[in-house]
């Protein structure tokens, strides 16, 4: 009965995107129009085909892993597109040429560097998050995962919401809001996949067999309680037509530049963080066999991030017309947030007590001990850079690009990647990964590429910033902006090489997956096959 | 007053004692008594329930 009323919901959705479609008064509103129509068709095709069948006979005491499974699939194919972009748009900085003639507007770095920064944080990142989360919360709770479907409707869902923000970068639908480009259908559609994503988790919960809920837990459901209120704050605008995507922003001024980075510090601090740390509180225990270092060190790391990272934002607004006392106390939380950081990345590293001769024979733990590192370092650097004079010197330079990345590359790439290999035999119930080699290859290429990013970075930011103070004997600026680009062209050509090596173990880890699930030898031991 | 100042001066005093307290408290939860066995047996719940819900071992019967 309740598919007649899905059928009905459905071809009601179709006919509204048919008449979008129609109407539509710009071609990224077209397109997504088409592909809301598109994907309702599909599922309506779905729907009907299941309706008046006999149910499929689900085992309701084991796991829901073919999610988990899709979501895996689906990190490592946006990992490639996102690592892809990066390294076209690096080149593209490098030699201008590449904006090449016959394809613009749409492959502009303008529009590309959207793409890219949305395809790793929010398509690899996002797709990494759900999919370990779901597998985190069943095995930590002893639940299968709640709601029945919901899961693969979070899922796909979420990848829809992914295309939908992809295509409307490249066709110019933005509304010019840093790391929350997508315009309002997409906003409007992922808040519902949101919703659906923390009943399904939270169902999970409560739920639960174990009397205590797991740290890793508690850290996803941060992260995904904050980005709901985040998204729907930043995101607050009113369209100009029902059948067009471009919308006003609610605030202005000030007021929005404030909400923007409250938004997208957060962004880093739930996202990439606190989200990337409920990953690293299960599977760094896993793969060492050792329980995390100090329950109660995690306790007390979860609270005081939470406190702590939410407060950062006016960081990103030094002199600006942001009030001094705002960007004063967005600095010194900002240099508060070291303490719980470190107290995180000491906890994760110290579980290898006792067990660190496995960095020499594992290099998925080594992985995962280098994230940390990493961690470490860009939690560091990150709360120097907010101090309002450093902020003077590296602000609008390569060295925040180089910051960012040896946090989002060397620590929510690498852990990924751990995630990745610990996930990939289990789920499709093999022994191991296919080749170890080339894990131990993948590892390097990376790191290595980390490297090259961010020393050359480092030294283009510091170059421009001091380039762009220096003054003469009268007090006129000595340097040009233009001075500055061709200064920097050896490091942006270094830089774009790192991406080439990051993106080549990436291609490894790829292979190397797809040569376990398709060829490698079917175990039932040591490790467990799923049920579903 | 204007809604600003106001909510400005409690965010400034009452609100933010609330949550230094409220961050101090779970610290001391943290460090309480007694609560070493039991951080000890969340810490291996990782360790459990790795491939179907694990009834058998020994908190099982307690946790339920």
């Amino acid at each position: 009965m309740l598919n007649y009323f899905k059928l009905v919901a459905l071809g009601i959705v179709m006919l509204i995107a048919a008449i979008a479609a129609n109407f539509a008064r710009d071609l990224a509103y077209q397109v997504h129009a088409i592909l809301i129509l598109l994907a309702s068709f599909g599922t309506f095709v779905w729907v009907l085909r299941n309706t008046d069948e006999k149910p499929v006979h689900v085992d309701k005491n084991g796991y829901m892993d073919g999610v988990v499974r899709a979501g895996v699939i689906a990190t490592a194919f946006w990992g490639i597109v996102g690592f892809t972009v990066g390294v076209i748009i690096a080149f593209q900085l490098a030699f201008p040429s590449l904006n090449v003639e016959w394809a613009q507007p749409f492959a502009n770095f303008g529009r590309l560097r959207p793409l890219h920064t949305s395809a790793v944080i929010f398509a690899f990142g996002g797709n990494a998050l759900i999919m370990t989360s779901f597998y985190v919360v069943q095995r930590t709770s002893g639940a299968r995962l709640w709601g029945g479907n919901l899961g693969w409707f979070v899922f796909w869902g979420y990848n829809l919401f992914i295309v939908m923000a992809a295509t409307g970068y490249v066709l110019g639908a933005t509304q010019a809001k840093e790391y929350a480009e997508p315009e309002w259908v997409a906003d409007i559609w992922l808040t519902i996949v949101w919703v659906a994503y923390l009943v399904a988790f939270m169902g999970t919960i409560f739920t639960r067999k174990e009397r205590h809920i797991y740290v890793a837990n508690w850290f996803y459901l941060a992260f995904i309680v904050t980005i709901a209120m985040l998204h729907i704050v930043n995101n607050l605008s009113i369209p100009v037509s029902i059948w067009g995507s471009k919308s006003v922003q609610v605030f202005s001024g000030v007021q929005d530049a404030m909400t923007q980075w409250w938004y997208g510090h957060n962004a880093v601090g739930f996202f990439l963080t606190a989200g990337f740390l409920g990953m690293m509180y299960y599977f760094v225990p896993k793969q060492a066999g050792r329980p995390v270092f100090s329950y109660k060190l995690s306790i007390i790391h979860f609270w005081a991030l939470i406190f702590l990272y939410i407060w950062a934002g006016p960081h990103h607004l030094h002199y600006t017309a942001l009030p001094d006392w705002a960007g004063t106390l967005g600095m010194v939380f900002s240099i508060i947030l070291w303490m719980p950081s470190w107290g995180g990345m000491i906890n994760g590293l110290m579980t290898l007590q006792g067990a660190w001769d496995k960095l020499r024979t594992d290099p998925i733990i080594r992985m995962m001990v280098t994230s940390l590192a990493f961690y470490g370092m860009s939690t560091f650097e990150g709360p120097m850079m907010s101090i309002r004079a450093v902020n003077s010197l590296s602000h609008y330079t390569d060295w925040t690009i180089g910051h960012v990345h040896s946090g989002a590359l060397g620590w929510n790439g690498m852990i990924t990647f751990g995630a990745l290999y610990f996930l990939t035999p289990r789920l499709w119930g093999r022994a191991q990964m296919h080749s170890m080699a080339a894990i131990n290859w993948h590892f390097w290429l990376a790191t290595v590429g980390i490297v090259l990013y961010a020393s050359s970075m480092w030294v283009s930011g510091i170059m421009e910033g001091l380039m762009w103070r220096e003054v003469d004997a009268q007090g006129f600026l000595v340097n040009s902006f233009a001075d500055t680009v061709v200064a920097k062209y050896p490091m942006l050509v270094v830089r774009g090489l790192g991406g080439v090596l990051y993106l080549t173990g990436a291609g490894i880890m790829v292979w190397n997956m797809w040569m376990t699930i398709r060829a490698g030898k079917v175990v039932t031991a040591p490790v467990g096959v799923p049920t579903q | 007053m204007d809604k600003y100042s106001i909510l400005r001066e409690f965010a400034d005093s009452w609100f933010l004692i609330l949550m230094t307290l409220f961050f101090l408290g779970t610290v001391v939860w943290a460090f309480r008594p007694g609560s070493r066995k039991e951080h000890n047996d969340t810490a291996n719940v990782v360790f459990r329930n790795e491939t179907t819900a694990d009834n058998d071992h020994p908190q099982a019967e307690a946790n339920k």
